[in-house]
């Protein structure tokens, strides 16, 4: 056989992978490693060829160009059902024809391995499902039918699990619980993970790292705490979570910080927290970092204050108040705010000022173009 | 039930109900009056007919061509007796040219209804290419068959001279030629059924098929095969039913010979010629009871009961 009934994770490499279809490019020139036994994340949009790229790993289509490597071996020529990889597909694509029991053996029994059935019956087990056995797939719900997929792919112990927005038909709370329980079978078990999503907050919580693609290309990659407390790029610090962004030319620099110039208001950023340090430049802020005051306040200089602004919007969303401050030349900047036991002051039209810590800010490699960064904001 | 349901909303009182309820089911007896009307009249009524006919003994003037009334239960047995062997090659006939035309049409419809999805120009036009034969007489294409397969002709002429054919060996009026003409003449029905099937299947099945391991034989036979199951069941019932009932394509006057009489012909030299209409009507209803009893076996069988 081609592949071996192994039990553990496997590296996966790609190397300068270029995908074109008629017409267009989905993937530009893609250069990945996944050590073994992580559990990674392709994050973006749709259309940014994150899926194009599972497929290309799992065998379903070929690279125009590159080279894909599975624990070091080259596998870019081979077919799909010479690799061992396995998918749980977005639709699940479980066999209509065919019993629970049977769907998971299907791999086992393929490859001729020993006791498929009784192989079978343990990955249902693991997912809590060993009283359907013998149903159609057609009679179950969506949660069963995701976690019947997940079995039929993990009862091969493939070295690498592709994983391509299988949670995406859930509703909202057996997501949570399918994420919580995804991420417990992937530390048990020990397999590499490829996870594909468009779910930022999915992503964060169950990846170690996390990959925001774009265009076909990816933006920027590191862990989810990382990513977030740092984005580089307008689409991260816009696609991962939300940001303040404030352009301006920089007119202060020394050893540590520079600083724009921002319609009048200086607006500082430590150096080692921007990606570029002349010229005009993005800076921003994450919306939980900052704070908004009813009184110009007495900050000291490791503080970047804006305003006077107007609150012309307020939206509760249960944890915390949602602030949309309207600031003159500047533009809007949204804060948020906990609802911690005292509700905070101020009610619409209520004129403040805005400021967060230096250390909070980052810097942008590139600008944001007002259209189409409005466009890719996820709320 | 759409009127009903116009009619007392707002209102919502229960009591009105029941007049709607009736109302409808008058509609629908209406609607399906014209249906019951024409099967009575053009199934069932010759149907018993047919089978009173099968039953009735000659007449007691002894005219020829003349029956009385009669229980003839004998009848059946008699047909059976005398014209087995054309019973026999007809369901043997219309078997393996059923086999042939599904051996030929699932690849062809395979290649329309999935590979050629991505140019649907190209898979309307090969439906139009199996459509088309039907512009043209079946009667007229299956004699040109005849011609072109002639003793005369040069393909026979060659056949006997690389020595495939003996001498005095010809191809019309054999059993291959019978079920040549069978096969070529029931593709379109095979063909249709599959294309439908196929066209809907879920690629992504076949995906997952070679995603866990299966090469791409087995997919075809675990996957590919079993959900394409109802155009097969549907095909095989649409082709193998009328084929065992044909009496044109093993006529003497097409592809056939004496040897190569099917039921169909039978019946049809019965009834038009020799004026045995118990034989003829006999004949008739063990075709259509025997191809009944095959065809219920065989879905029960293929366990598509549901599917069909």
């Amino acid at each position: 056989m081609a592949t071996e009934f192994i039990a553990r994770g496997a590296d996966l490499e790609l190397q300068g992978i270029r995908k074109e279809f008629p017409g267009f490019t989905a993937i530009e020139d893609l250069d990945l490693r996944i050590p073994a036994g992580e559990f990674f994340a392709l994050l973006g949009p749709s259309g940014c060829g994150k899926t194009t790229t599972l497929r290309l790993v799992a065998g379903l289509d070929q690279p125009t160009r590159g080279k894909i490597l599975i624990g070091g071996k080259d596998v870019t020529n081979t077919k799909a059902h010479e690799r061992p990889v396995n998918t749980v597909f977005q639709s699940y694509a479980l066999f209509p024809h065919m019993s629970i029991i049977e769907n998971v053996a299907f791999g086992l029994k393929q490859r001729k391995i020993e006791e498929p059935m009784t192989k079978a019956a343990d990955a249902l087990a693991m997912v809590e499902l060993s009283h359907l056995a013998q149903r159609k797939p057609s009679q179950l719900s969506g949660g069963q039918q995701q976690r019947v997929a997940l079995a039929r792919a993990l009862v091969n112990r493939p070295s690498l699990l592709l994983l391509d927005e299988p949670l995406g038909a859930l509703d909202l709370k057996l997501r949570r619980q399918m994420q919580i329980e995804l991420k417990a079978i992937q530390m048990e078990v020990g397999l590499t993970f490829l996870h594909v999503t468009h779910d930022q907050e999915e992503a964060m919580d169950m990846a170690d790292t996390v990959a925001v693609m774009n265009k076909g290309r990816i933006e920027q990659m590191g862990s989810p705490e990382k990513l977030y407390d740092r984005p580089k790029t307008v689409f991260v610090s816009k696609f991962l979570g939300q940001s303040n962004l404030f352009v301006g030319k920089v007119e202060e620099e020394n050893a540590s910080s520079v600083s724009i110039n921002v319609a009048g208001n200086k607006i500082t950023v430590p150096k080692d927290r921007a990606e570029k340090h002349k010229g005009t430049i993005a800076v921003g802020v994450r919306p939980e970092k900052a704070f908004f005051h009813e009184e110009k306040p007495k900050l000291g200089a490791g503080n970047n204050l804006i305003g006077p602004g107007e609150i012309i919007d307020i939206r509760f969303t249960g944890v915390s108040n949602q602030y949309l401050i309207e600031i003159p030349n500047v533009g809007n900047v949204t804060v948020f705010a906990q609802n911690v036991g005292k509700s905070p002051v101020t009610e619409l039209g209520a004129k403040v000022w805005v400021s967060w810590k230096v250390e909070h800010a980052f810097g942008l490699s590139d600008l944001p173009v007002t259209t189409a960064t409005e466009s890719i904001t996820v709320a | 039930m759409a009127f009903a349901a116009f009619g007392h909303s707002g209102s919502g009182g229960k009591a009105k109900n029941a007049p709607a309820s009736l109302g409808s089911a008058k509609v629908a007896l209406l609607l399906l009056a014209p249906g019951i009307a024409y099967l009575s009249l053009f199934f069932v009524a010759p149907l018993v007919s047919l089978v009173i006919t099968s039953l009735q003994v000659p007449s007691a003037a002894g005219v020829i061509g003349m029956y009385d009334y009669g229980f003839a239960v004998g009848n059946y047995a008699e047909a059976v007796v005398s014209y087995f062997p054309q019973i026999l090659r007809s369901f043997g006939y219309a078997l393996v040219a059923t086999l042939l035309a599904l051996l030929i049409s699932y690849p062809l419809a395979y290649f329309i209804g999935v590979k050629a999805r991505r140019w649907p120009l190209l898979q309307s036009l090969m439906l139009t290419l199996v459509i088309a034969p039907f512009f043209i007489s079946f009667l007229l294409r299956t004699f040109a068959w005849k011609q072109i397969f002639s003793n005369e002709s040069w393909i026979v002429q060659t056949l006997q001279t690389i020595g495939v054919l003996d001498v005095n060996q010809y191809l019309v009026g054999t059993d291959f030629m019978v079920i040549f003409g069978l096969t070529y003449n029931f593709i379109p029905f095979m063909t249709l059924p599959l294309y439908s099937t196929l066209e809907r299947l879920d690629i992504r099945y076949i995906e997952a098929g070679s995603d866990l391991y299966a090469k791409p034989s087995k997919t075809f036979w675990n996957i590919t095969l079993p959900l394409s199951m109802p155009g097969v069941i549907s095909g095989t019932l649409l082709t193998f039913i009328p084929m065992a009932g044909d009496y044109v394509n093993a006529s003497r006057d097409f592809l056939g010979s004496t040897e190569t009489t099917m039921l169909g012909n039978v019946v049809e030299s019965n009834f038009l010629q020799t004026n045995n209409y118990p034989s003829a009507s006999a004949l008739s209803v063990i075709l259509m009871s025997v191809i009944l009893l095959l065809v219920t076996f065989y879905v029960r069988k293929s366990g598509t009961e549901d599917l069909l």
